[in-house]
């Protein structure tokens, strides 16, 4: 049954491929999530045994990852049927095939416990994300879409490196080179130290860079920027927790070592961390272009992700509830966005203005999901982000606390500075009308998200608190 | 066997600092080529033969001696641009920066707590010396084929590495590296062209309208 995870989207991209109309074309997509969404349920239900060589198994940390993938896509599968009517002027097949292998890819991550597949199906999602956003086709996009293809390309190669580092530690300790998480953890014990610092470094550093942790992040501004707003809510909601699920999967290894190696991940994951928010902090105030913002924004929200999984303890449920949050209010972030962007035709400040009068569905999304990211109640991040610092504080971590707490602050300014006017403001009568009005399919799936992130944050599931625990012990000290 | 694959090495460091040397685009394409054929040849000569190296040796010298070098100059012919022009350091610069990086990586593998069996080996040295050849071509060269080349060669470096856990590496997960870099080139050979036919040039220094102002 996990095989049919990678499957069903797989048999979708290749109907997308025959499919020779333009219209027809982007209904495979809502059929498909649909499908993928019903199997991942099952799966949550009822996960299946590890396969035979222990390759395959879904683990609470990959359901997460998998049930936020899921859920986003069938969002933006939904959404990309109203987005393509307005996009007619151009092939989507590229695009559909894209999204689909991605979403195969996406799934092979989550259900991967050798590291070795993990990194192919990484670099398998890094390849069919570069087409998505080259899918307007101009200047910006491709020097976008360039930067993103040859930064990640290199990193996920430095985390190749890492890994073979990791399995040279395994070989040099006397044993059978190995990458199987099982195994790895079994016999982590003995691990030759300088090889796993080693590989640790790079490992870190090439996920990182797929991640977009300051300072590696340079490509995210510029590719969240261009691509299309479903593309980005995939690349800020999709790949960046599929990045994060490979830095979980080096945590597990480094805690099972029971070495001096856990602290070193942890400080360099809480340093990284800091510096994302700064960076974000700094960057995100004054900027003129809406979706760079948001791209900001998820440097920033990976940077929590980090702290929260760097702090460790009481600040791993934080750090596992704020990848569902972050992935899905991010989605209503740039699906919104998307819409505003097609509205005014710009995406600066200077010319959109008033977004609520112009179109009161997409602009009171935005504003909602702008309430949320900040973290304020009764939305789900900030029950996440609220485990977060009150956990630094229990620990007596007060630095961190307090500079998370001060870069929060800065941000959520920085942020309604351009978010405010944008939204409120009286809109200028300059502005030619488009082609586009809110339309169901377009406003519909962004609000089902925004639902399901005010139910999470004031009545979350107990099937999903139980998820989080099973995950948050997997990456608790054994005793 | 081993000495075989010691001066195969030797071949690899030094087609490296060929490739810094030189300012033709094709013939950095050919070198990279060769540099992949050899990589294809050395695991058949350090591990014991069977069907799982002659598989991997076929697939390596397909996909790295034959189908990227065609991608790649075939991404070159049709920007029409034969010469990397005025990289960020010079030639001469570049080729000195890359022996020193040579002799650098000898003497960083001599301290590095290697398997006692690969310590009289090549690889690490190589692998090294190789990986940084790779960076210093993708950062000091402007043309956006020169910074795949860049790219390849990294990767090449870290091949030399992943050679001495052949074993280790199961088939499937190697095919599929190898996959997603075949993949990977030719979706940045389709970006080069789209690059060339909007900037009318494969200047990646002309790649700046994104940023903050």
């Amino acid at each position: 049954m996990l095989y049919a995870l990678v499957l069903i989207p797989l048999v979708g991209a290749l109907l997308a491929w025959v499919i020779p109309d333009n219209r027809t074309r982007p209904l495979v997509l809502p059929v498909i999530a649909l499908a993928h969404l019903v199997l991942t349920l099952l799966l949550l239900w009822h996960a299946p045994p590890p396969s035979a060589n222990g390759w395959i198994w879904l683990d609470p940390l990959g359901k997460l990852v998998l049930l936020c993938i899921s859920v986003l896509f069938s969002i933006c599968a939904f959404y990309a049927v109203g987005y393509l009517a307005y996009r007619q002027e151009r092939s989507n097949r590229v695009l559909c095939m894209g999204l689909l292998v991605c979403l195969a890819a996406m799934g092979l991550v989550t259900v991967s416990q050798h590291l070795g597949l993990l990194w192919v199906a990484l670099e398998t999602t890094t390849v069919a994300m570069a087409p998505l956003i080259y899918f307007n086709k101009n200047a910006r996009s491709i020097e976008a879409t360039w930067k993103y293809l040859l930064i990640c390309s290199v990193g996920i190669a430095l985390a190749l490196l890492g890994l073979l580092f990791l399995a040279y530690s395994t070989y040099v300790a006397q044993r059978d080179a190995t990458l199987l998480l099982s195994s790895l953890m079994a016999t982590a014990r003995g691990l030759n130290q300088g090889w796993l610092h080693a590989a640790v470094i790079f490992l870190l550093v090439g996920y990182g860079s797929k991640m977009g942790l300051a300072p590696l992040h340079t490509w995210k501004p510029d590719a969240y920027g261009e691509a299309p707003g479903m593309v980005g809510a995939m690349l800020a909601g999709g790949l960046v927790n599929c990045a994060f699920l490979a830095i979980l999967r080096v945590y597990q290894v480094c805690l099972a070592s029971g070495s001096s190696e856990l602290l070193f991940f942890q400080r360099a994951l809480v340093g990284m961390g800091l510096l994302s928010m700064a960076f974000a902090a700094v960057f995100m105030a004054k900027q003129a272009d809406f979706k760079r913002m948001l791209a900001y924004s998820s440097v920033e929200h990976v940077g929590i992700l980090a702290i929260g999984l760097g702090l460790g303890k009481g600040a791993l449920f934080g750090a596992l509830f704020h990848l569902l949050n972050n992935g899905l209010t991010k989605g209503v972030l740039f699906l919104a966005s998307g819409n505003i962007h097609r509205s005014y035709g710009a995406k600066t400040t200077d010319i959109v203005k008033g977004a609520m009068t112009r179109l009161p569905w997409s602009g009171g999304l935005f504003m909602a999901g702008f309430i949320a990211i900040t973290g304020s109640p009764p939305f789900a991040p900030f029950i996440s982000e609220y485990t977060i610092v009150s956990s630094a504080f229990a620990e007596g971590d007060y630095l961190v606390a307090g500079a998370f707490l001060l870069f929060l602050a800065i941000v959520f300014i920085g942020m309604a500075l351009t978010v405010l006017p944008m939204v409120m403001g009286t809109p200028s009568d300059t502005t030619p009308p488009t082609g586009y009005r809110d339309s169901v399919l377009m406003v519909g799936p962004p609000l089902v998200t925004m639902l399901i992130i005010l139910v999470l944050g004031v009545w979350p599931p107990a099937a999903l608190l139980g998820l989080l625990k099973e995950g948050v012990a997997l990456l608790g000290v054994q005793p | 066997m081993n000495s075989l694959a010691d001066q195969l090495l030797v071949l690899v460091m030094l087609i490296n600092l060929i490739m810094l040397g030189s300012s033709r685009l094709i013939f950095s394409i050919r070198a990279v080529a060769a540099q992949g054929v050899i990589l294809g040849i050395l695991p058949g000569l350090i591990h014991p033969f069977s069907l799982h190296l002659t598989g991997i040796t076929a697939s390596v010298i397909l996909a790295k001696g034959i189908i990227i070098p065609y991608l790649i100059s075939d991404a070159v012919h049709k920007a029409h641009i034969r010469r990397e022009v005025e990289p960020f350091i010079g030639y001469v610069p570049t080729l000195f920066l890359g022996a020193v990086f040579t002799a650098l990586a000898f003497v960083f593998a001599e301290k590095l707590p290697l398997a006692p069996e690969h310590k009289e080996l090549l690889f690490v040295p190589a692998s090294i010396a190789t990986l940084l050849t790779g960076f210093l071509i993708l950062t000091t060269r402007r043309k956006a084929i020169s910074q795949v080349i860049g790219y390849l060669v990294l990767e090449n470096g870290i091949f030399v590495f992943g050679l001495l856990l052949t074993e280790a590496m199961p088939f499937m997960v190697e095919a599929g590296a190898l996959l997603d870099l075949l993949v990977g080139i030719f979706v940045m050979g389709i970006v080069i062209n789209q690059i060339s036919q909007e900037f009318s040039s494969l200047d990646t220094s002309r790649l700046r309208a994104l940023k903050e102002e």
